[in-house]
């Protein structure tokens, strides 16, 4: 196997970059791909809780690069599915225990095992940020509707471009429908406009985002959750499957009110 | 949508401020030019055209404006009133 490495960033931090690489990974490997997300994180680790698996770490990203273990025995395999693995970050260090040559040389030894390898960056454009993409062959940026956060994701689209990972691929998360329709919330339309990049999912708002993180469970595990959904449709996206965006923003008219009224009168 | 939402102007939504400021600053940001140095070669650039020709100082106006991949500078600077420059010729 020779893993495709998608490293998820943002500039912004608080925009879901962790959520998102916890629901990818686990719509990847739920599809039976081999995947490992990765925690690029290194100080503030994350993503073993999202995904559950905060009890099972014994050794770290640092660790093995410092050569105190095996990769293999830092790599915790997930408790729901087969084919899913996490690589946790050291909680004591800071980012310049690594280096993005070290990136580079970790990941291409996670490639020879693994079908796909996602990193959690960072947040920021500092050293943690340029470790993150170091040993990406695609980026995948996280934004939210709100102007800081596209603005911050239009500086990352020029960064990833200077660094020759580009064209980057968009995640816009936590979109409002109903505050888009009433025009108090940009549209997607509107971030891809700006932007001028290709956008590979929209992830509504969604309660069950923060029940599965209390329960360390992600919501792509959820068959009913929206937003695991979304992040499901993402994964299908990424190996290459043509996916129709799910239609969040429709325009409001008396025919669209008729028809959510009618819908959910028949999902009561 | 009340019908008072209904009939607000589409521009007096906030989604559309949301926009047209991320459209200001995405272009402030790309040129690495923030605002205020705007206004610091606007008032320059207005002392050394005056020095040339009688300019509307108020009403002169600078602005960095981006299509498709192209930044620009655009400078708007109309003349003074015809009848202002006569009488000051005189």
């Amino acid at each position: 196997m020779t893993a495709m490495t998608a490293t998820l960033t943002s500039g912004k931090g608080g925009v879901g970059k962790t959520t998102a690489t916890a629901n990818i990974g686990v719509a990847l490997a739920a599809q039976g791909l081999r995947t490992v997300c990765l925690d690029a994180d290194i100080g503030l680790r994350n993503l073993d809780v999202v995904m559950g698996l905060e009890n099972r770490i014994v050794y770290d990203l640092v660790d093995v690069i410092e050569g105190r273990c095996k990769l293999r025995q830092a790599l915790i395999k997930d408790k729901r599915l087969n084919d899913l693995y996490l690589l946790p970050a050291a909680q004591t260090r800071d980012k310049t225990a690594v280096s993005p040559q070290d990136m580079i040389r970790l990941v291409d030894e996670l490639r020879a095992e693994f079908d796909w390898v996602l990193i959690d960056s960072p947040a920021g454009i500092e050293r943690g940020f340029r470790n993150a993409i170091a040993p990406a062959d695609m980026v995948l940026i996280v934004t939210n509707p709100e102007v800081s956060a596209v603005r911050d994701a239009d500086r990352i689209i020029g960064l990833v471009e200077a660094e020759e990972k580009g064209p980057a691929k968009l995640i816009v998360n936590r979109m409002k429908p109903e505050m888009v329709r009433r025009g108090e919330m940009l549209g997607t339309d509107d971030i891809l406009e700006v932007l001028a990049i290709e956008l590979v999912g929209i992830v509504p708002e969604d309660e069950t985002i923060v029940v599965a993180s209390n329960q360390g469970s992600p919501a792509a595990l959820d068959p009913r959750s929206r937003a695991g959904r979304a992040f499901r449709q993402i994964a299908q996206r990424l190996t290459g499957e043509q996916v129709p965006f799910d239609e969040l923003e429709a325009k409001d008219g008396f025919f669209g009110r008729l028809s959510r009224l009618v819908k959910s009168g028949g999902e009561a | 949508m009340s019908i008072f939402e209904r009939l607000r102007s589409p521009d007096r939504h906030s989604a559309h401020a949301a926009k047209e400021r991320l459209q200001l600053v995405l272009v402030h940001d790309r040129a690495d030019f923030p605002p205020g140095k705007l206004d610091a070669l606007k008032d320059e650039l207005v002392t050394v055209l005056s020095r040339h020709i009688e300019i509307d100082r108020a009403a002169v106006q600078i602005t960095l404006t981006r299509d498709r991949n192209q930044q620009r500078l655009v400078a708007d600077i109309p003349l003074a009133p015809a009848r202002a420059r006569r009488r000051e010729a005189g």
